[in-house]
């Protein structure tokens, strides 16, 4: 068995490259399309041919270097549009509501704490940078990590509520958390109101990110370097979130989630997992929030309503629940698609909710279903699969 | 002989129900003791009360020499009480080690730090617990420790039981409760089970288990000593010979021969 190959992963990773380069910078709406037939056709495919199953093998057993060549392949993909606003924008967007979504994931995809206010707590992030950036002097590399400290804080109002409520009582409590914010926003004039707030530019040792680059001859769109900071931000997150589930943290998460009798009954703190877990979400979303916020440089409440809540939930259903590479599949799929669509555009919400009811008929489990844990050292179901 | 468990009184209603009433209950240090009655007679909520899940509106309970009469189901695992459940209750789309190492709770290490950031000591932790939850399969079933990385939604109801004991014992309780382990097995699978929890119990020294189960074969088979409940209350108690004489019990629950 060739399982421990890197070559089938690398392979696969080059055309992901290659076909995301192309889909971002597809303008004409017939070759998007085309270019979603080819996906779908080559999906099959290769799922026909068993060559889904190598390629999977060959990650799980060299998952360094596929993390590796998707880093790259992001870095090659702002390289080649470095002059192009638009494709940088949605590029950092997409990025930035990954880390977002493992935020959602986290809570909703290992505690089981539902969270249906994920652009609430991405909100406050921004509102944090908005606020710090036009009332004080905190260098912005230290505003991230307030804006995420900010959300867990303000969180911390609904954990007594989410703790008490189960199902449909505590998604409640969460929507009414998430409008509530929208409105306190609105009608505080310190906060900008409807009009909304200006957030000045994110700077590094001195160097304002909102200038464009030129060095030399290389110009290159002032996204581009929010670019790069966004994927540090979703590396960090990645590894957060993937330490998290292959951890005894990660278990008892599950086990919760699964099973709260039996949990109490092996010792498990149900209350302690559950906030551990809404905090961890909330902080990434804040953490992510805060760099949205200079990104688009202006936010109004209209950027954080319940729509985009749902939004974020829907890229974790559509991606596979608990499973982080299905939320980075699912959340530029959602991004990058109704942009790239003008005409849906107007459409997205009912497109959203078609794709989440496909999905959820036809695959329950997301497009990537979560797997078994994997501990360090042993990768399960490895040797299962060896076995005659 | 002095009594590791030792429930006094107890008292448990639901509303006008009483699902307990004033039962005494004993178990020793190494004993297995049967818990029998009819379908409703309290046993489960027996199990219950002591683990912590309801709350006894009167009667204490004691156990190692300390009060635990209303502890959280929590403190109740951590001072050495475990127990399976009537209808099994696993995780089922999580893997055999996975579940088993829920029962080892309270033997692993929770701190973000060690769990995120020192990641050779988490793998070390891990390799010892991988080893020894393999190890304790093994008694049960050699072939079943082959397939501890399989997720158990796919093990037929045998396996889970095990499995469920597994957790059980983990964490090397001193008290084991077991809730009707023959439930939805045949008498074959039945007999190979119990052959499994007495070998278990000989590595073990010093287990005791206290048995709920409607198969009298079992209970004659590996209890010492049996307590048999009907509507809440105690009507009998003693060895299997002595409680299946008694009129009372076959009225209630053996049948009159």
């Amino acid at each position: 068995m060739t399982s421990s190959s890197p070559l089938p992963a690398l392979a696969f990773a080059a055309v992901m490259i290659v076909y995301g380069i192309a889909f971002l910078g597809a303008e004409r709406e017939r070759a998007v399309g085309a270019l979603i037939v080819a996906a779908a056709a080559g999906v099959a495919l290769a799922a026909r041919f068993g060559l889904l199953a190598k390629v999977r093998a060959s990650i799980d057993a060299n998952e360094r270097t596929f993390d590796a060549a998707v880093i790259a392949g992001v870095i090659i993909a702002a390289l080649w549009f470095h002059e192009e606003h638009f494709v940088l924008l949605m590029l950092t967007t997409a990025l930035l509501l990954m880390v977002a979504a493992l935020g959602l994931t986290v809570q909703f995809g290992y505690a089981g704490v539902v969270n249906f206010a994920g652009a609430a707590f991405l909100g406050i992030g921004c509102y944090t940078a908005a606020v710090l950036t036009n009332y004080t002097s905190v260098p912005p590399l230290l505003i991230l990590p307030l804006g995420g400290i900010a959300a867990a804080l303000i969180g911390s109002i609904l954990i007594l509520p989410v703790l008490r409520t189960r199902g449909h009582y505590a998604a409640l409590v969460t929507i009414a958390f998430g409008i509530l914010f929208k409105t306190f926003i609105e009608v505080n004039d310190a906060l900008g109101g409807p009009q909304g707030m200006r957030v000045g530019s994110f700077t590094l040792a001195g160097w304002a990110f909102n200038d464009p680059i030129r060095i030399g001859t290389f110009e290159a769109s002032f996204y581009f370097s929010y670019v790069f900071v966004a994927l540090v931000l979703l590396i960090l997150a990645f590894a957060l979130v993937r330490r998290l589930e292959r951890s005894w943290i990660g278990l008892s998460m599950d086990a919760i989630r699964l099973d709260e009798v039996a949990s109490a009954c092996y010792g498990l703190d149900i209350a302690r997992w559950k906030v551990l877990a809404f905090t961890l979400g909330n902080v990434l979303a804040g953490c992510a929030g805060a760099l949205y916020g200079h990104v688009l440089g202006f936010i109004a409440p209209n950027n954080f309503t319940f729509g985009d809540s749902l939004i974020l939930v829907s890229i974790i259903l559509l991606g596979g629940i608990g499973n982080p590479w299905g939320v980075a599949v699912a959340a530029a799929f959602v991004v990058i698609l109704p942009e790239k669509f003008q005409v849906i555009q107007e459409y997205r919400f009912a497109l959203y909710a078609g794709l989440v009811i496909l999905v959820l008929l036809f695959r329950p489990e997301g497009l990537l279903p979560r797997r078994l844990r994997q501990y360090p050292g042993r990768r399960l179901g490895a040797r299962a699969a060896k076995a005659p | 002989m002095t009594a590791l468990l030792k429930c006094s009184a107890l008292t448990c209603r639901f509303g006008g129900v009483v699902a307990l009433d004033r039962v005494d209950f004993a178990a020793a240090e190494g004993e297995i003791v049967g818990l029998i009655g009819p379908n409703g007679s309290g046993k489960t909520t027996l199990f219950n009360v002591i683990t912590g899940i309801y709350r006894a509106q009167e009667g204490t309970v004691t156990f190692a020499g300390t009060d635990v009469t209303g502890a959280r189901p929590q403190a109740i695992y951590r001072a050495g009480i475990t127990r399976t459940f009537q209808r099994s209750r696993m995780c089922l789309p999580l893997s055999v080690f996975d579940n088993i190492m829920v029962g080892n709770h309270k033997r692993l290490s929770h701190g973000l730090v060690f769990n995120l950031l020192r990641r050779s000591a988490f793998a070390a932790e891990f390799e010892q617990s991988f080893a020894e939850a393999r190890a304790l399969m093994h008694i049960f079933s050699p072939r079943l420790a082959e397939r501890i990385d399989e997720p158990v939604a796919g093990l037929p109801m045998i396996d889970r039981r095990r499995i469920e004991i597994c957790r059980a014992l983990i964490s090397r309780p001193r008290l084991l409760l077991l809730d009707e382990p023959s439930a939805g097995m045949t008498h074959e699978e039945t007999r190979e089970l119990m052959d499994d929890i007495l070998l278990v119990r000989e590595r073990t020294a010093g287990l005791t288990i206290v048995i709920i189960e409607h198969e009298m074969g079992v209970i004659e088979r590996i209890t010492g000593s049996c307590v048999v409940l009907n509507y809440g209350r105690k009507i009998s108690e003693g060895t299997f010979a002595a409680v299946a004489g008694d009129r009372q019990v076959q009225e209630a629950y053996l049948g009159v021969a």
